[in-house]
């Protein structure tokens, strides 16, 4: 089984260590993990922001680079969402089609493909899980507290392997961070108000940290609690899963 | 581009300037949306109800034509008259002409979000002629000169002392009571006076079926009976997309409505009015402006699903934390952002991107209106048609320059983490929005991919 690393732009270029935990957490499950040099991004900043029309050069830099492979693996349910979502590119279709199918966030991966049932890693802290909401509500990682359905949660599954982490309960589950994309700049009062809704829910209920499956998010929770100067800090979920 | 109004953006800015009134304002429609989920949850089968009152409008949709020719006969038959109204401006001038033959200068009017958007209040006033907007909440913002900052809760934006202040202004409450049960009763008093002398009566619609001719008209607070009752002419307005196949499917939107609104049962009165009684003329204003327009819009039509329950609003954490009024348009929230750019594009463009996409709203509403990704496909709309503004436009194209070439991506990224570390002020300053309320994240020296060069296999 070859799994293709999907490393999205702003994790190359920003967090540099959730993609090497996650190439070190798939390595570890026994995964023939390659990564594509020169792949870039998946396109999602422009088309949430209105200019889908302009992604072609993404698609098709994804499709080269993902084509040949069984499985796409990438840490962020928000990019992977996309890619299911609207990767298309005119005359290599089939291969765009066998991506948007075999596309996975690293959390669902874990629990589908691999089906992962216990994991060495020891993270003795208090966490918090921000349910990101392109992964939840798009991908299904987690059910979503407006329907009436059957509670599950991909990430919290996981979690609860780690040995010593103690999972904190929120007042409001899912309710989304306001990063947004371009929204986190466009509409900055809101976004930023939002953000400081979750930390203080996260810290209210003792969290040490914020964990995910979307680094987008995170970031923006982190550059807030980072301008709070607060003791709480944010991690990927693969550096929990990851860590000895 | 000149607008009439600030673009949400700014407006919701303003509204975080008091943070604890964002605060209050947050958790009172979180309350809400917590008693709808209580609601909903006490119903096993309430994602099947969902689907059935989707499915329901799917064939209204696909069939209006025939239902609204069917609902006119039997409306007539009924001894109602039916008017057609084709756009805000029709509706407006048929109400004022029918006022005009009562002769009447001063009329009741129950809530009706359709009067709110065709502005019929403003233009009866220019008329001569005013409007006593009767439900409470309607009626508070009226007085307060404001327009409804919510379909259902029209004034969820006023502290209760901000009403007892407005009522000791226009009802001559004693000042500083701000009982809710003693300003509500002082309402039922004033309004009471209004129902009596109201020779017309003008109501919205929640329903109108198909089969029957008749009408439902849901309230709280009974209002449109005693307007109804009372006046010697019944006005009802509605949107074309109204109409319900047949009586028996009110079963499955009544359950829907109330519990996804306020999180009650059903509301306190469900009304059905199907002929007037002796002595009474009943009127029926259907009106599409642009409801047809939206029809034709395949990417959007669902958007007149719609049943105005405000679920969406209540569930959207940027309504909740911006306000209402920031979306400045008659229906606020994620609904209003997917129907108010069919109404003007050029005005209401920044509202698809009042959004973070989250997905609450597809999720809550319970006709299962795609509403997410209605606000997704009208950016793209919007950027195509040139409401977009160039500085955006121009920072996009620049993005994907730079994303659609690798070496350029890497050069580029390098450089400007390079320039991140070595002079933090070129990014760390007042013109970048990011910097203002959050710190930037650190600019590595290696990015994911110079790591696995170095580390991994060539």
């Amino acid at each position: 089984m070859k799994v293709g690393l999907f490393i999205p732009c702003y994790i190359d270029q920003f967090y540099p260590q959730v993609g090497i935990a996650t190439l070190s957490l798939l390595e570890k499950l026994g995964c023939d993990v390659v990564y594509p040099q020169g792949q870039t991004c998946c396109g999602q900043p422009m088309a949430n922001s209105g200019f889908e029309h302009l992604t072609h050069g993404c698609n098709e830099l994804f499709v080269d680079h993902f084509a040949d492979l069984d499985y796409i693996v990438g840490p962020s349910g928000s990019c992977v969402l996309h890619i299911k979502d609207h990767l298309h590119v005119d005359g290599k279709e089939q291969a765009a089609t066998h991506i948007r199918q075999h596309i996975y966030e690293l959390a669902e991966f874990l629990t589908d493909v691999l089906k992962v049932d216990n994991l060495k890693a020891r993270f003795p802290h208090k966490v918090g899980i921000h349910q990101s909401c392109h992964g939840q509500r798009g991908l299904g990682l987690a059910q979503m507290s407006e329907l009436v359905a059957a509670p599950f949660s991909k990430p919290q599954q996981l979690l609860q392997m780690v040995e010593g982490l103690e999972l904190v309960e929120l007042k409001r589950t899912d309710e989304c961070c306001g990063f947004g994309g371009t929204f986190c700049v466009f509409e900055e009062a809101v976004s930023v108000k939002m953000g400081k809704d979750r930390i203080a829910d996260h810290v209210n209920n003792g969290a040490e940290y914020i964990t995910g499956n979307d680094v987008s998010c995170l970031m923006h929770l982190e550059g807030i609690l980072r301008r709070q100067k607060s003791n709480v800090k944010v991690l990927h979920i693969a550096e929990i899963l990851n860590s000895i | 581009m000149e607008h009439q109004h600030k673009e949400h953006s700014v407006l919701a800015e303003e509204f975080n300037a008091d943070e604890a009134r964002v605060n209050w304002h947050d958790e009172t429609l979180w309350w809400v949306r917590q008693k709808r989920d209580k609601m909903a949850w006490s119903i096993p089968e309430w994602e099947d109800l969902r689907e059935a009152a989707s499915r329901i409008k799917h064939n209204v949709l696909g069939n209006l034509h025939d239902y609204l020719l069917e609902f006119e006969r039997n409306a007539q038959a009924n001894g109602a008259v039916v008017h057609w109204a084709a756009d805000a401006a029709e509706h407006n001038k048929i109400v004022l002409q029918l006022l005009q033959e009562q002769g009447v200068k001063r009329m009741v009017k129950s809530k009706s979000m359709l009067t709110e958007e065709c502005h019929l209040n403003p233009y009866l006033a220019e008329h001569g002629i005013e409007v006593i907007d009767t439900d409470l909440g309607e009626r508070i913002v009226q007085l307060a000169k404001e327009p409804p900052s919510h379909i259902v809760l029209p004034c969820i934006h006023k502290k209760k002392e901000e009403i007892g202040d407005l009522f000791h202004e226009h009802l001559g409450t004693p000042a500083g009571n701000a009982d809710p049960k003693f300003l509500t009763a002082a309402a039922r008093q004033h309004l009471r006076a209004e129902f009596i002398q109201s020779r017309v009566a003008i109501t919205g619609v929640n329903f109108a079926v198909a089969e029957t001719g008749e009408m439902v008209v849901c309230t709280n607070e009974g209002n449109a009976d005693m307007g109804a009752h009372l006046a010697d002419v019944h006005i009802a307005c509605m949107g074309i997309e109204k109409i319900i196949p047949q009586r028996k499917h009110l079963g499955v939107f009544l359950r829907l409505l109330a519990r996804s609104a306020t999180g009650q049962p059903i509301t306190t009165y469900s009304s059905h009015f199907r002929a007037p009684k002796k002595g009474q003329q009943l009127h029926i204003v259907l009106v599409d402006n642009g409801r047809s327009r939206q029809l034709g819009r395949e990417d959007f039509r669902n958007s007149l699903k719609c049943i105005r329950c405000g679920a969406c609003m209540n569930t959207c954490p940027v309504y909740r934390r911006s306000g209402g009024h920031s979306y400045h348009n008659a229906i606020a929230g994620p609904i209003g952002a997917i129907l108010a750019p069919n109404l003007d594009m050029k005005e209401y463009a920044d509202l698809p991107f009042a959004s973070t996409l989250c997905g609450s709203c597809s999720n809550v509403c319970p006709v299962k209106i795609d509403i997410h990704q209605q606000l997704y496909k009208w950016r793209q709309v919007i950027t195509q048609e040139g409401y977009t503004k160039k500085t955006k436009a121009a920072g996009m194209h620049a993005m994907n320059i730079v994303l659609s070439k690798p070496g350029l991506y890497k050069t580029a990224g390098g450089v400007g983490r390079w320039v991140m570390r070595t002079f933090p002020a070129v990014v760390n300053n007042g013109l970048n929005p990011w910097f203002k309320q959050r710190e930037m994240p650190e600019a590595p020296k290696a990015s994911f991919a110079d790591w696995y060069k170095k580390n991994r296999k060539q």
